[in-house]
């Protein structure tokens, strides 16, 4: 049966969320070395890709986790027989 | 290109007031997005230019912000089965195709007619499209509430069907989200419109998720969803392009990813209370109502082409600022549309649990 209730992902969130807000506290303190970088073109094209690739893992993961730990999940499929 | 970006070098200083501002369109265009496949570029390349963006540097970091939140949405969607990975990528692949013609069409009417041809261009594209297909989903949404059949089983239309009773012979694709095997032969014009669409009104869903409903007989949930792969791969390849011209602006892309990734996690959720039909009405609502915010431009733009008589500055004023009201109302009623539905779904599922559980004491 297992219980009633899921466990909720508090440790995904914290960890997501610390991680997340440490990647945007680096970008906006650090964002006129990035904007130099990034804005060179050609082969540094690169950067830009690989910085949103990796702020969609840990924000994405952390926003999820956030809604399930709001209660917000989705619709849980019934069996109709 | 190159010459460009040592042109644009200028990316704005950003401040807590324009941050929250993108963070928030972002959450909203985000939420859309989740729901109905695509949507909130449309709002958010003009608003990155009301704060001083210049136009190529939004179009570029709007870019680069929607290909992350679609993978994201896209993965979030296929946890509940409603992504087909290879119609996406098919159509992707074509989409891309589509996004490079679509702006090499709008480079060229820039150099033939300058800003205000482009504009207009864009502007007479957006209203013919949106009032053609925006209408046609519309109608079919508002007919099935009226109907009282928004539980059935949505109908294949003719065409899809006559699309999926067509062989040809070493063309023939099995997609599991229409559950038949199609020619590629419809799907890379399908594609490519999407992209050319993408490319000039930064919307290629509006074009994509009718296209796969009506056309190839996908449906809807499964349409919507399937367009994020879709934008996710066209994203990719446009941000590249972009971004090897230094134009994109990683600061902008990714605070309104802050928001969009809250947004797009909440919409996907969104989708799994609702009925099909109301993806379509949520779609058909944005599109009709962004096509009267695009309208009133294009006499602004004729009369700065000298087509008109030119107009007064207070009159080129207010039809500029109602235009862009009109669209961020246009978003704001989808995501209303959105958390609305989705409040009822929930509300309903948890009188339905009550029920159960009171029935079990019994």
């Amino acid at each position: 049966m297992g219980s009633y209730r899921k466990k909720k992902p508090y440790g995904s969130m914290i960890i997501m969320g610390i991680v997340s807000i440490a990647l945007y506290a680096a970008l906006l303190v650090k964002q006129d070395i990035i904007n130099g970088i990034f804005g060179k073109g050609g082969i540094y094209a690169f950067f830009p890709i690989i910085t949103a690739f990796i702020f969609s893992y840990f924000h994405g993961g952390f926003t999820g986790s956030f809604w399930t730990v709001l209660g917000v999940e989705a619709k849980k499929k019934r069996e109709v027989k | 290109m190159q010459d460009v970006a040592s042109q644009v070098s200028n990316f704005i200083d950003l401040n807590w007031m324009n941050m929250t501002y993108l963070f928030l369109v972002g959450f909203v265009g985000g939420l859309v997005s989740g729901f109905i496949g695509s949507g909130g570029a449309f709002v958010l390349t003009p608003g990155m230019m009301s704060l001083g963006v210049p136009g190529l540097v939004a179009v570029a970091s709007n870019m680069c912000h929607k290909f992350p939140k679609a993978l994201v949405g896209s993965i979030k969607r296929a946890k509940y089965g409603q992504v087909d990975v290879k119609l996406g990528i098919v159509l992707g692949i074509s989409a891309e195709a589509g996004v490079l013609y679509g702006a090499h069409i709008q480079e060229n009417i820039k150099k033939a007619f300058g800003d205000a041809g482009s504009n207009l261009y864009v502007s007479v594209a957006f209203v013919v499209i949106l009032a053609v297909v925006g209408g046609f989903v519309l109608r079919d949404a508002w007919k099935t509430y009226k109907s009282g059949t928004t539980d059935a089983a949505e109908k294949v239309t003719k065409i899809a069907k006559w699309v999926q009773s067509i062989q040809i012979p070493g063309t023939m694709v099995y997609f599991k989200s229409i559950d038949a095997r199609i020619s590629v032969l419809f799907t890379i014009p399908l594609g490519f419109a999407t992209g050319m669409l993408a490319a000039t009104i930064a919307v290629g869903g509006f074009i994509g998720v009718p296209a796969m409903i009506y056309v190839l007989g996908a449906p809807s949930l499964m349409a919507s969803a399937t367009e994020l792969v879709i934008a996710f791969v066209m994203g990719l390849g446009g941000s590249f392009k972009y971004a090897m011209s230094g134009l994109v602006d990683i600061r902008l892309a990714m605070i309104i990813l802050a928001g969009s990734l809250f947004g797009i996690q909440l919409g996907a959720i969104g989708t799994t209370y609702v009925k099909p039909f109301m993806i379509k009405m949520v779609m058909g609502v944005i599109m009709v109502t962004v096509l009267f915010s695009r309208a009133l431009m294009v006499p602004v733009y004729m009369s700065q082409l000298g087509l008109i008589g030119t107009l007064e500055d207070t009159t080129v004023n207010v039809l500029k600022s109602t235009s862009f009201a009109i669209m961020i109302f246009a978003l704001a009623l989808g995501a209303f549309i959105v958390l609305k539905a989705m409040w009822q779904g929930r509300r309903e599922e948890k009188l339905a649990a009550r029920e159960v559980v009171s029935h079990g004491k019994i």
